[in-house]
């Protein structure tokens, strides 16, 4: 018990970098089309403070904060480009689930595909190699004395049989 | 001998990368704002609302603006060293009081001490959001001409203050 207590303890301590407050959500407009527009932005971006949700799950405070920003600025008219370039410009691509594609992402994007292709050759050599090999075997030539020695073997009831 | 290589080369990369990704904190996310200009505000001072600050004023010299708040635990481990540090005069450090109550504002610097030349209250938390705050503490150098050069996510420790922000600021300054 105690062990599971000082466990519990360390990961407040690493994890409570103040995120414990909360605030209240404003109000939600009655606007429902913005409400969902607001929803689907906002799952598509990341909460900076706890870092495996997305800012429609979230609520810590600057999600909030931060979802309270954003309807502002739909109310605005502003799009949600423009709405993704204020973030990114303020916490970086980070808060994005979908890394844009640029020069420094490539290799995530491309790489999976890259990868997929070199496994497909490797496996498509393999199995050409092992055919020409299976091919390229020539059968055995068996003389008479072995084949009458393995009759006798095959006939005769070996030492494992009843 | 030949057909091991591979899978053991593979596994080796794949090592690499493990290894590197452990020795990284998820939780620094590298600034974009750091060497662009520091976004500017007006906000009321902490202990003279009446009067006002935006970062132009500190234009020509090097300055630090802390994000802190009453209410931030982690705030309370980096105090003592900015108090400490505050002393020795190096360069002005300007607080920005996040999201926090005027009155628990103040009468935590009463109980701690006040490095600050003086803290300006971002009690809506929008100029927080312009310089990318989302761990309080973070700790912003910015140089003579109002560019982030720097940004500390997370309580600054003797270790920071030693080797990263003191060579930065003796380097902008000099």
């Amino acid at each position: 018990m105690r062990i599971f207590l000082s466990i519990v303890f360390a990961l407040l301590v690493v994890v409570g970098n103040d995120v414990a407050r909360a605030v209240e959500l404003k109000t939600p407009s009655k606007d429902e089309v913005l409400e969902d527009r607001l929803n689907t932005l906002s799952s598509e971006l990341r909460c900076l403070v706890c870092q495996n949700q997305s800012l429609a799950d979230s609520h810590a405070d600057l999600a909030i904060d931060l979802k309270n920003q954003i309807r502002e600025m739909m109310r605005q008219g502003r799009s949600d480009a423009e709405i993704k370039a204020y973030l990114t410009h303020r916490y970086g691509d980070f808060v994005l689930y979908r890394p844009p594609m640029k020069t420094s992402t490539w290799f995530l994007w491309i790489g999976p595909f890259v990868l997929l292709v070199v496994g497909i050759a490797a496996l498509a050599r393999a199995v050409r190699q092992r055919r020409r090999r299976l091919a390229e075997a020539v059968p055995e030539e068996v003389d008479t004395a072995t084949r009458e020695r393995a009759r006798a073997l095959l006939a005769d009831d070996g030492p494992g049989a009843d | 001998m030949k057909r091991f290589l591979w899978p053991l080369a593979i596994f080796l990369i794949l090592v690499v990368f493990l290894g590197v990704g452990l020795t990284l904190n998820p939780r620094e996310v590298p600034s974009p704002l750091v060497d662009k200009p520091a976004p500017s505000f007006t906000l009321a001072r902490l202990h003279h609302p009446e009067r006002s600050m935006s970062p132009s004023e500190m234009a020509g010299q090097v300055w630090l603006l802390n994000v802190w708040a009453s209410w931030c635990v982690s705030c309370r481990q980096e105090h003592p060293l900015l108090v400490q540090f505050s002393k020795a005069n190096v360069l002005p450090i300007v607080g920005l009081n996040y999201k926090d109550q005027r009155p628990d504002a103040l009468k935590w610097l009463d109980d701690f001490g006040n490095p600050y030349s003086f803290s300006v209250m971002d009690t809506d938390g929008k100029v927080g959001i312009d310089y990318g705050v989302y761990g309080v503490p973070e700790t912003f150098v910015i140089d003579r001409n109002g560019v982030i050069r720097y940004k500390q996510i997370g309580p600054i420790t003797p270790d920071v203050l030693q080797n990263k922000l003191l060579p930065m600021i003796r380097k902008l300054q000099g």
